[in-house]
């Protein structure tokens, strides 16, 4: 699985933490998306489509 | 055009079952065919979430913008702001929208509707038949009386009114802004950061009070006017003024002109629904559903146009927000897949942001007529803050400026409508 963000577009929403929290954090500051596995084990695809699909800034892009 | 090509990748095939049309091995619940009219986030989310759900059949997006799938919410903010071309704002790649092997149309319009028939007419006179059809028309801007045709008038809805007004904001030094809600907002922000003149008329006494608060709302007029915006609160434009078809400013209610270059009018929207007029789907404020957006005859809605039964308060509500549409895309999309039977109510947390100056707010739940808001992190002073709204004792909703992450944190306790006063102990400033 290969995981892209855009991360000039980033709103800082925090939908994808809450899709995928073992996937993605939030900078305390402002917001913006964290990558916490650029290559995470593939029973978190489900999560991190979920979050690629919500995320209301298109930011994140994901490769099977 | 649009059958699914055998061995063709497309999302959700991996799963071991071979794409196929829903007429043979599919469950008898799904759809042989999918319409969806509005092709902008909404529409979009519902084509993703069924082919992500593993439906194969045909899915036909309408759509009556001559663009791929875009992103609002930097019309008002970084395409402005930053000067993105409008590339930057597609909300998903042409091979992203490829690989949902639609029957993709776009700069059509959807112009008439026969649940009967279950067919869609459109624009130029072409019928689309369906089983299952979703509404996604969205929402169009409302515009001042007597201001059609006018040059220097401005509304941002689209991605082509939002290119007109940037060329505005390059040329024109005086800006009218009617309206004060997030729009309004945000506009005014990127527009005194260009340099631009800008007076903001409004008829509310403090602009987003009715979003935010009468304490954050004032917070935010006051960051409006340190950075050199003219308000004018509690009062109606009664005319735009215009010489030689072009806008020279707007007339008061109360009788004063205001000279400008361009008026930028953000005063709402209106649902867009003209087009079922007629066709037995009940329309009001949008299209009204039940608690699972179905609004009957085989026909779902979702986004800005969807009106539905809220299923916690029983009220007919409906969300202008991005957020939401996604979601509600989603949710539909997941609901037809599901069958009428295996339907589950919409439920969501509503979520909004809005960027203005280096102010990044965070909107989670219902902040609208709460009975009272309590700042738990952070301070006015600071322009950095954490606040909770709630009533009854109850919390539904929080607004964070310039704490996204703390925000979020609140966002569990809005979902559970928690008690409020265990977290008035426990919210000292971090």
């Amino acid at each position: 699985m290969e995981i892209t963000l855009d991360i000039d577009k980033c709103c800082g929403a925090g939908q994808c933490v809450l899709a995928a929290p073992e996937v993605f954090d939030q900078r305390e500051d402002d917001g913006v998306v964290i990558l916490l596995d650029a290559d995470p084990p593939q029973d978190q695809l489900d999560a991190v489509r979920e979050a690629a699909a919500i995320c209301p800034a298109a930011v994140i892009g994901v490769r099977e | 055009m649009s059958d699914p090509t055998p061995g063709r990748f497309r999302p959700g095939s991996g799963s071991g079952a071979s794409p196929r049309r829903a007429s043979g091995r599919a469950p008898s619940t799904q759809p042989g065919s999918v319409v969806i009219v509005g092709a902008s986030a909404a529409g979009l989310s519902v084509a993703e979430g069924l082919r992500r759900g593993g439906y194969a059949g045909r899915v036909t997006l309408i759509g009556e913008e001559q663009h791929l799938p875009y992103d609002r919410p930097p019309l008002s903010k970084q395409l402005l702001a930053d000067g993105w071309d409008g590339d930057r704002v597609l909300l998903r790649s042409p091979e992203q929208i490829v690989e949902l092997d639609l029957d993709l149309r776009v700069g059509q319009r959807a112009v008439g509707l026969n649940t009967d028939t279950r067919q869609v007419t459109l624009s130029e006179g072409e019928q689309v038949g369906y089983d299952t059809l979703v509404v996604a028309t969205g929402v169009s801007a409302r515009r001042l009386r007597g201001t059609e045709g006018l040059t220097g008038v401005h509304v941002l809805r689209t991605l082509e009114d939002a290119l007109a007004f940037r060329e505005t904001l390059r040329e024109r030094a005086r800006l009218v802004i009617v309206g004060s809600g997030f729009v309004g907002a945000e506009a005014a922000a990127v527009a005194r950061q260009l340099g631009v003149e800008v007076t903001m008329v409004t008829d509310v006494t403090t602009p987003l009070a009715d979003a935010l608060g009468t304490e954050l709302g004032a917070m935010l007029t006051e960051v409006h006017r340190e950075h050199g915006v003219r308000l004018e609160t509690g009062v109606l434009v009664d005319t735009v003024l215009a010489e030689n078809g072009r806008a020279t400013g707007v007339r008061l209610a109360d009788g004063r002109n205001i000279k400008a270059d361009s008026v930028l009018v953000g005063i709402g929207a209106v649902p867009s629904t003209d087009w079922l007029a007629g066709s037995g789907v009940p329309t009001g404020n949008g299209v009204e559903c039940d608690a699972t957006l179905y609004a009957g005859s085989g026909v779902w809605a979702a986004g800005d146009v969807a009106c539905w039964r809220h299923p916690r308060t029983g009220t007919l509500t409906r969300i202008e927000h991005r957020t939401n549409a996604a979601e509600q895309g989603l949710h539909v999309a997941r609901n037809i897949l599901a069958g009428r039977d295996g339907a589950q109510p919409f439920d969501p947390v509503p979520y909004v942001w809005s960027d203005q100056y280096d102010l990044k707010f965070q909107i989670y739940g219902n902040t609208r007529g709460a009975e009272r808001v309590d700042i738990v992190q952070g301070s006015i002073a600071e322009r950095k803050l954490v606040a909770l709204y709630s009533s009854g004792g109850r919390v539904c909703g929080a607004v964070g400026v310039n704490m996204p992450r703390a925000t979020r944190g609140y966002r569990t306790h809005i979902a559970e409508n928690a008690a409020i006063a265990p977290l008035l102990t426990i919210g000292s400033p971090a």
